[in-house]
């Protein structure tokens, strides 16, 4: 590529403007599918993108460029915007020093893609030996990205990430039923094991051999895991959001340090973990990473910020400005972590008389998300009855509220799993939740 | 080196292209470049949150080798040669099984778009100027807690060349408004919306004001409404919302990238089986002018068509690549389309929407005892056999008449079930620009979906 290095363009910006930042990021992926149990495409990815956001007469001006455009034509698109851009009410941090997290394994890059399709092979080889006419889509990934942050205050943040990643995804069609089973595992560094994926995928497929189906009315529910990130995860990350919270279309405003919670439940945001996949040492505005509690004992401790955010709540920066292609950096999350319990899904199971067991839902970010509704179809989800898992249950809706079903909790899990690299959560069962069946 | 600022560019484009597709070791392979400009406007509340512009280009190398893909997309065009020679060493590695890619001769064309307002000679000033108003009406209206506006203009120019000769330039301009106004009253937050979208028309976002003071007024009235109780109701649809189902429930369905592999899904997808009744006919069209979905050449340079997809409640056809054709023994229905350069082509709808029926609105109402009238779109996805999809506005019908306002609704369904459940199609058709559909990674892409009015027998709706 021509002439984009951050040190030009961040030169080149300060002539014409009062104050400015680079943000550049250069990635280079291979994925690797697998469609119904086949290898059908290996692909590689390489990418540079560069950002420039800049105050000119104290407004905002912001562009952002790939390929081969020039550094000239950056400025010119920021500084028009500028024009007609926002009032900036932060400064860009200076020099900082961040905390040490391991986010790059050089192994990951060493990984040949014959030995990707190798791995691909055998996890499907796995499960179908379990289940003969399970069609597999599975995506076996590498990829490390570089990440550039330069500002005109002297600030300057560089990290290098790499990423491993297993995702898989099976169809069983008998007749016109169908039976899907997903899950995923990554890591930023090797070796990320398929043997849980594996497990999980295998009991997935166990507990729906059988169907069952649950009556219309409020029912006890435990989430899986991955039902956890299904119904809760949205509405959660977009109450804690600082916008969310600034312009107050979050219940949770004004809400800090009040008990709106179980007194058991805690979650917070953790960028510093080694190897997660949500790490790293400082945000998209080159703001430090750190830990910074969300939930504590069921009481609101804490919002998520970036700095023109925090700015206009007259706070600090809590470090999760987050970019997302071409725009902004916004206040997002990097990994959630809900805090684990002392009750083990077994007993959880046993101590149903008829309920649910919530896997997958699909639709669940169709509700009226800002005041904590969730709800959707069980795409995976299975019955218990008198204590034990009688079978999956089809043309099922549940429905509720995050304020209402985790205000009380029944049980929280005591072991915990990674779902989709940004949740870290045990089970959760609930009392209450209202469930839809078709009738037969 | 910019990819195409000059026409001088261009032309030294084009050369090394066909240097480069001269010289490879595989059965067939494709080059694809892009270059695209937008604009973006975003408003929370009374703050104007985002104004910016970005500018972006690359390309990619898709080959195939034996009937396996390789792929690379990259970001500067100088090892174009090495960039061919990686996609044709992935594909290689890959070993599928092989496939016939039924003749297609190869294609030379220019297409450019002309819109009665082009959104990218508009001035950021007179954007904003507009924006502003609408977040002013949402702002001022009672119970208005705050605002959101996202607006987003692109054009994109898209060059395609492949190994049997083709070399296609195609403008691909879109443009894309969502207002959402978002009502408090104590702990109470509702929020009421709307979105729309237009092949680069900036006459498509003007003189909305009127709607724009009725999502305000809606999501006021939302504070209030009652949620309706969860179990199966009979349900009509407004265009838009039935525009969502027929997207949602069928469209991806037909896509045949779910069905050439699986041998279940070809027997349940087999052509002449019966889906619906006589009444129900869905098309696929990406041959309409000027709808978002439209377009003259999909990304593997197949000239788009019109495509049944059921007729007379029969299902009479599918979507496809070229590939899928090639292994299903089908015509290449020109529907492999990409999100942009870093990714291949897959197959998607263009412009899907439901045939006018007769039945008036009123009859369809009068012959409801207890049901809900669901309207306009908030979402929707599919697990192809099971659809949920969700109304932004939604009333109950009691004794063949509208009665109160309901919170948003999210209904689901078997979709083999409920298409034999439509039991009434209204003449009333109208396309719905404002969605965009994601798979495979790859959203939102730009399409339409349309119906008239229509009402489905027996819907799971959730609720309390």
């Amino acid at each position: 590529m021509e002439s984009l290095l951050p040190e030009e363009v961040l030169h080149s910006a300060k002539k014409v403007t009062d104050e400015a930042e680079v943000f550049q990021i250069s990635s280079r992926e291979t994925p690797i599918h697998f469609e119904a149990n086949r290898l059908k495409q290996i692909q590689t990815k390489e990418s540079t993108s560069i950002a420039l956001r800049i105050f000119r007469e104290g407004k905002i001006g912001f562009a952002q460029a790939s390929g081969g455009d020039g550094a000239a034509s950056l400025i010119d698109m920021a500084v028009e915007t500028a024009q007609l851009g926002s009032v900036a009410k932060f400064q860009f941090p200076s020099l900082m020093s961040y905390p040490e997290v391991s986010i790059f394994d050089p192994q990951v890059e060493k990984v040949t893609m014959e030995e990707m399709v190798k791995m691909g092979e055998e996890l499907i080889d796995e499960l179908t030996q379990h289940t003969s006419d399970i069609l597999c889509d599975v995506g076996v990934t590498k990829g490390t990205a570089s990440v550039h942050i330069l500002n005109s205050q002297g600030g300057a943040a560089s990290y290098n990430k790499s990423f491993f990643s297993f995702s898989l995804e099976g169809v069983l069609i008998r007749n016109e039923d169908m039976l899907f089973v997903a899950d995923s595992e990554g890591s930023c560094c090797l070796p990320v094991s398929v043997d849980r994926l594996a497990g999980d995928i295998i009991r997935q497929l166990e507990w729906a051999r059988e169907k069952a189906a649950v009556p219309t009315r409020l029912l006890p529910v435990v989430f899986t895991p991955s039902g956890v990130a299904s119904a809760f995860l949205s509405p959660l990350a977009l109450a804690f959001n600082g916008k969310t919270i600034l312009e107050g279309a979050s219940p949770l405003k004004g809400k800090l340090g009040k008990q709106l919670f179980d007194s058991n439940f805690s979650m917070w945001d953790d960028a510093t973990i080694n190897y997660s996949l949500g790490s790293c040492p400082c945000d998209d505005e080159g703001v430090g990473s750190r830990r910074l509690p969300l939930i504590s004992g069921g009481g609101i401790s804490n919002f998520l910020y970036d700095l023109q955010t925090a700015a206009l709540a007259g706070t600090q920066s809590t470090g999760h400005g987050r970019r997302v292609a071409g725009g902004f950096p916004k206040p997002g999350v990097s990994s959630l972590i809900i805090g684990e319990g002392d009750v083990s899904f077994e007993s959880m199971i046993a101590d149903i008389k008829e309920g649910l067991i919530v896997e997958q839902l699909i639709g669940a970010e169709q509700g009226n998300l800002l005041s904590g509704d969730f709800g959707g179809n069980v795409l995976l989800g299975y019955k218990v009855e008198n204590g034990k898992i009688v079978g999956r249950v089809k043309d099922t809706m549940i429905s509720g509220n995050v304020y209402r079903v985790l205000k009380e909790l029944l049980g929280i899990g005591d072991k915990r799993r990674w779902v989709e690299g940004i949740l870290y959560t045990p089970h959760l069962y609930c009392l209450g939740v209202s469930v839809a069946a078709k009738c037969r | 080196m910019p990819l195409f600022s000059s026409k001088a560019t261009i032309i030294a484009v084009r050369d090394q292209i066909s240097d480069v597709l001269k010289g490879h070791n595989a059965d067939y392979v494709e080059i694809r470049f892009e270059e695209s400009q937008a604009t973006h406007l975003a408003y929370r509340g009374e703050r104007l949150e985002e104004i910016g512009r970005t500018r972006n280009s690359g390309g990619n190398v898709r080959a195939l080798v034996k009937g396996s893909w390789g792929f690379v997309s990259f970001d500067c065009l100088e090892k174009l040669k090495d960039e061919v020679a990686l996609a044709v060493e992935e594909a290689r590695l890959a070993n599928g099984e092989e496939f016939k890619f039924l003749p297609a001769g190869p294609v030379l064309d220019t297409v450019r778009v002309v819109s009665p307002k082009d959104a990218a000679s508009v001035s950021l000033a007179t954007k904003k100027q507009l924006l502003d108003e609408y977040d002013d009406i949402i702002l001022s209206s009672p119970k208005i807690q705050s605002s959101n506006v996202t607006y987003r203009d692109i054009t994109r120019k898209v060059v395609f060349a492949n190994s049997e000769g083709s070399y296609i330039e195609q403008a691909k301009p879109d443009l894309t408004l969502r207002l959402a106004a978002i009502a408090r009253d104590n702990n109470e937050i509702q929020q009421a919306g709307f979105s729309l979208g237009s092949r680069g028309d900036f006459c498509a976002v003007e003189g909305l004001q009127k709607q724009v003071k009725g999502i305000a007024r809606r999501a006021a009235a939302l504070l209030t409404a009652p949620q309706a109780k969860g179990g199966e109701y009979t349900i009509i649809l407004d265009p838009i919302l039935a525009g969502v189902f027929a997207h949602e429930a069928f469209g991806h369905l037909s896509e045949a990238d779910f069905v050439y592999q699986n041998e279940q899904m070809r027997k349940i997808m087999v052509l002449g089986r019966r889906f619906g009744g006589k009444q129900l006919n869905i098309v696929d069209d990406a041959t309409i002018s000027n709808l978002r979905g439209s377009y003259k050449y999909d990304d593997e340079g197949t000239p788009s068509s019109k495509n049944y997809l059921i007729q007379e409640g029969v299902l009479v056809g599918r979507l496809h690549s070229r590939e899928t054709a090639g292994r299903m023994g089908e015509k290449a229905t020109g529907n492999a389309r990409a999100l942009s350069y870093l990714f291949p082509p897959i197959v998607r709808m263009s412009n899907t929407f439901i045939e006018s029926g007769h039945s008036s609105f009123e009859e369809m109402l009068g012959e409801i005892k207890e049901g809900i009238y669901v309207k306009d779109w908030y979402g929707g996805t599919t697990s192809l056999e099971m659809f949920t999809f969700s109304a932004g506005e939604a009333y109950m019908i009691r004794n063949g008449k509208l009665a109160e306002l309901l919170r948003p609704v999210v209904l689901s369904g078997n979709v083999f079930v409920t298409l034999k459940n439509i039991d009434a199609i209204g003449g009333d058709l109208r396309m719905n620009q404002g969605g965009g559909c994601g798979k495979g990674g790859q959203s939102p892409l730009p399409v339409s979906n349309g119906s008239p009015h229509i009402r489905i027998r027996r819907c799971v709706v959730g609720g309390r």
